[in-house]
């Protein structure tokens, strides 16, 4: 397959706050320092959106905020990934909590927010977009899935892609089923040719070959810690500006080889 | 774009197991809704159940064990699916086929189960519940993944009732930029208190059986399917092909269409454009048509606005009920029966045609030359997919 081009990317989780911020972290120039986390009201969504979007939804624009405010690119005619394990399980406990009583009052609100596309539908109303949007998800291997799908229509379809991986940790109840220490999300735009202020260049396949770790030892808790994460060796190898190849994980047997190079 | 043969595909819904099940009832108007509770305790509807789903998985696969993988696993074994993926392993090699599969709701009932039986004090869910193999929204992608004994890359679509017709989209365009030579597409959601309260909560869900393009339609009827297909670029015999396909978002509204149908018009238009081919050449379109009066009201202004009020339409969800996430499968098995058995289906259920609309709504099944069809899915979040299947010509 031809290369993709990475035109900006934005990133949200412990100690990454910001694109700008991360970088030199990531590229070991600076320490990674445990920053509390803040809350967050997507400037882009409108009033009513903003109201009831749950914490996947912010979490998902936090990072695609982010690379948008770095990139020239029109949003508008971006085709869209979201890739998320779990979306919003809050949303869902909530459902199933009150479908667990005998009046089974289930909020509309909840419902909408329920499905696994909600971010895109957000993002699609936030930036005006019509283009194709799509929501996929692959467990721990929701982020190479969602890039699998961001490349097919970059090279498959001729789009331009913002993908956005993100995932919020469980509710109490589940946590004992579903493992997630904290919050994450990266947002890539992505393109089939190079353009001004292009970060990398990479080359994708599929191989057996097992995932990349970080050496770091706090990068590789995050990485962990948060299926959106599991890109962060990409993002480390975009920082550091030097040619690397990196295998993020994408199903048994299957895995995804990036062969990442300054644009 | 080049045509995709369909060299084999499945359905299997509340008309029954296999493509001769769905096809008899089509031909004979039985519509496969029945009204009643589809689980104890749950509010009164017409659904449509797939009946038999009562045994448990074999034991090898006990772990993955509920009711969407009963229905997956047993709409696997239909129409000779399972052998000719087994076929097509042998001609491309396990790593070479990609596996995508849309649901909307995944095995969320095991979860309903699993709050239901909470400990007292609320805290602690039972410990038999898997979240990996039964909640996760990549769940029956893996476990297809797994049954057909596949290797590469695949993925899982969750776009709500969008979710599997946009498989389609995402094999042919993978297909194209080499991450796959050949594709396992499918779709399947099983019925859940989720989506039953969900949609109540909305009051989209019909009393009344649900009745698309009816003056007096008022909701959906759920239903649950899977249903699966196989993409060969290299198949030569006879075989019903993906000319073409389009998607978009609304920008609108996260639980209800753009009234103009903007979205769902730029869809019907990018499937039309990327396969060549004009409105005129189309000979049916199967609506989304849930049967909400936003829906078939919004819908038909788009179809009226690409194609006029000539072309033949309908909606079969009053066979199958509204199968969500699976939606999208079904409906493309219904196009490609169409074509291979020259049938126009009526719109099941439509009493007194919606004067609001405009569209040539089918009143009466009958056999005609079928050589295109426009099949539409739209779901939450407004996400809109549209698919064009035909002859190769």
């Amino acid at each position: 397959m031809k290369p993709l081009f990475v035109h900006a990317v934005g990133v949200a989780a412990p100690g990454l706050q910001g694109w700008a911020q991360a970088r030199p972290v990531l590229a070991g120039a600076q320490p990674w320092l445990a920053l509390a986390e803040t809350p967050y009201a997507p400037p882009l969504l409108p009033p009513n959106e903003r109201r009831r979007a749950p914490p996947g939804v912010r979490q998902a624009f936090r990072a695609a905020e982010d690379a948008k405010s770095a990139c020239a690119a029109d949003f508008s005619q971006l085709a869209t990934v979201f890739a998320s394990s779990d979306s919003d399980l809050t949303v869902m406990d909530r459902i199933n909590s009150a479908l667990a009583e005998p009046v089974r009052a289930v909020s509309p609100t909840d419902f909408h927010n329920s499905v696994h596309n909600t971010a895109s539908g957000y993002w699609s109303i936030a930036v005006g977009c019509r283009q194709p949007g799509t929501a996929v998800g692959g467990h721990d291997g929701s982020f190479a899935m969602g890039l699998i799908e961001a490349a097919a229509l970059v090279h498959g379809d001729g789009f331009g892609v913002l993908l956005v991986a993100f995932d919020v940790p469980p509710p109490p109840l589940l946590r004992p089923f579903r493992a997630m220490h904290c919050a994450g999300s990266i947002a890539l735009v992505l393109g089939a040719e190079p353009g001004e202020g292009t970060l990398a260049r990479v080359q994708l396949s599929l191989t057996d070959e097992a995932e990349s770790t970080l050496s770091d030892a706090a990068l590789e808790e995050l990485r962990l810690g948060n299926p959106a994460l599991r890109g962060l060796p990409l993002l480390k190898a975009i920082a550091r500006g030097a040619p690397t190849r990196v295998v993020l994980p994408h199903a048994s047997g299957c895995n995804v080889v990036l062969e990442v190079a300054p644009a | 774009m080049k045509a995709l043969a369909i060299s084999h595909y499945t359905v299997t819904t509340a008309c029954g197991r296999g493509k001769a099940a769905l096809l008899q009832a089509l031909r004979s108007g039985r519509s496969g809704l029945r009204h009643g509770q589809f689980e104890a305790g749950a509010i009164d509807s017409w659904f449509g159940a797939v009946g038999g789903l009562v045994q448990p998985l074999p034991a090898q696969h006990a772990g993955w064990d509920c009711r969407i993988n009963r229905l997956l696993a047993a709409s696997l074994q239909q129409d000779g699916f399972s052998e000719a993926v087994a076929a097509l392993r042998q001609r491309y090699g396990a790593a070479r086929i990609g596996v995508f599969v849309g649901t909307s709701t995944s095995g969320v009932q095991q979860a309903e189960f699993a709050y239901r039986y909470r400990d007292r004090a609320g805290q602690r869910l039972p410990d038999w519940f898997d979240y990996r193999r039964s909640q996760s929204i990549h769940m029956p992608a893996e476990f297809a993944r797994l049954l057909l004994g596949l290797s590469g890359s695949y993925m899982s679509i969750s776009t709500a009732c969008s979710s599997s017709a946009k498989v389609f989209a995402a094999a042919a365009r993978a297909i194209r930029a080499g991450l796959c030579d050949a594709a396992v597409v499918g779709g399947v959601d099983s019925l859940c208190l989720t989506t039953l309260y969900g949609f109540n909560s909305l009051q989209l869900v019909s009393a009344d059986i649900c009745r698309p393009a009816d003056a007096r339609r008022n909701g959906i009827s759920i239903g649950e399917a899977g249903g699966f297909a196989i993409i060969d670029p290299q198949w030569s015999a006879d075989a019903p092909a993906l000319l073409g396909y389009g998607e978009s978002g609304d920008a609108h509204h996260m639980s209800t269409p753009d009234p103009e149908g903007r979205g769902a018009l730029a869809a019907m238009q990018c499937a039309l454009d990327s396969a060549g081919v004009a409105p005129a050449a189309v000979d049916y379109i199967n609506l989304h048509g849930t049967a909400t009066q936003a829906n078939d009201l919004a819908e038909d202004r788009a179809v009226c606005a690409l194609f006029g009020e000539a072309v033949p339409c309908s909606s079969t969800k009053g066979w199958s009920g509204h199968t969500l996430g699976a939606a999208g499968m079904v409906e493309a098995a219904i196009a490609m029966l169409c074509i291979e058995h020259g049938l126009i289906p009526q719109s099941l259920n439509t009493e007194q045609p919606d004067p609001q609309l405009h569209g040539a709504i089918v009143r009466q099944t009958h056999q005609a030359r079928v050589e295109r069809v426009l099949s539409n899915s739209f779901g939450f979040g407004g996400s809109n997919c549209s698919l064009l299947f035909g002859r190769r010509t």
